[in-house]
């Protein structure tokens, strides 16, 4: 059963990483490199503080993948890592729930990218190199919670049910914008406002691909491996 | 693993019972995953997966 789920998660995982990183490579990376011309030229206009070029010195002395092919390769096989793990998730809930296909496939997709891309996207929108925002640490935990917590509250109302269930399962979709996301204390960034918004959209986009190939072919294939 | 197979008709609850292990084992391994590509925290790590944090929206910088 085991192998069975890992071998479902990494064929759908190649999938929906390979996929996601074509549409990617055309729409999503070319944003990314506009914006970090924008953020470089606003850190060269900056005047210098201390603390800030020593955060910056210790960045620049870390390994950095060079533009072109090698930061393309990595931005592939960190796409396809996703795909697996995230695919673990969802080959692991069909072996709990005893039912794969692609149909089922596409509904536990369609439920991680609610959980994972939607919900955190709604406190905390996708964000180009060098937008404001708060502390990194407490925008992971946000994140975190968010996702958990509507995944959690997904299941209640779509696999436990009952009136309960499904009273404590909005609660929990509610409870994470209720306490709301952690904010910058100023918000802007170095891009312009038409190039962050095109990101937003571009990176709900790709995602919802992504979440739908991952979701089908993971299904797909955890049912074939029931016959062998 | 495979012994529910042999049987000629398991029950859905004996199925999920035997799935529960491999299943929690996987998933968690999922989860082990997805944060080293979300979270980790070394910079070659986040210098790496930089453009697929942002592209995965989680929070990256």
């Amino acid at each position: 059963m085991f192998r069975r789920i890992v071998f479902a998660a990494v064929l759908g995982g190649l999938v929906a990483g390979g996929i996601a990183s074509a549409v990617q490579a055309v729409r999503a990376v070319p944003l990314i490199l506009q914006a970090e011309v924008y953020e470089e030229a606003a850190e060269a206009a900056k005047p210098h503080d201390p603390a800030a070029s020593a955060d910056h010195q210790h960045e620049a002395d870390a390994w950095v993948p060079d533009d072109g092919w090698e930061r393309t390769s990595f931005t592939v096989l960190f796409n396809v890592l996703a795909g697996i793990g995230f695919g673990l998730l969802i080959a692991a809930g069909m072996a709990l729930s005893g039912r794969g296909g692609w149909k089922v496939g596409l509904g536990w997709g369609l439920a991680g990218y609610a959980s994972f891309v939607l919900a955190p996207a709604l406190g905390l929108p996708p964000e180009l190199p060098g937008t404001e925002s708060a502390p990194l640490i407490a925008r992971q935990l946000w994140w975190v919670a968010t996702a958990g917590a509507t995944a959690a509250g997904l299941a209640l109302i779509l696999i436990r049910r009952g009136a309960l269930a499904i009273a404590l399962g909005l609660a929990l979709l509610v409870l994470p914008h209720a306490v709301g996301a952690p904010q910058p204390a100023e918000h802007g960034g170095a891009a312009p406002v038409a190039l962050a918004r095109e990101f937003i959209l571009i990176v709900l986009i790709t995602g919802l691909i992504f979440w739908i190939a991952l979701g089908a072919f993971t299904g797909a294939i955890y049912r074939r491996l029931a016959t062998t | 693993m495979s012994t529910g197979q042999t049987l000629a008709a398991p029950s859905v609850a004996l199925k999920a019972e035997a799935a529960r292990g491999p299943a929690l084992a996987a998933a968690f391994l999922g989860l082990v995953l997805v944060f080293g590509v979300g979270f980790a925290g070394p910079s070659v790590i986040h210098n790496a997966a930089h453009d697929a944090r942002h592209i995965h929206a989680f929070p990256c910088h």
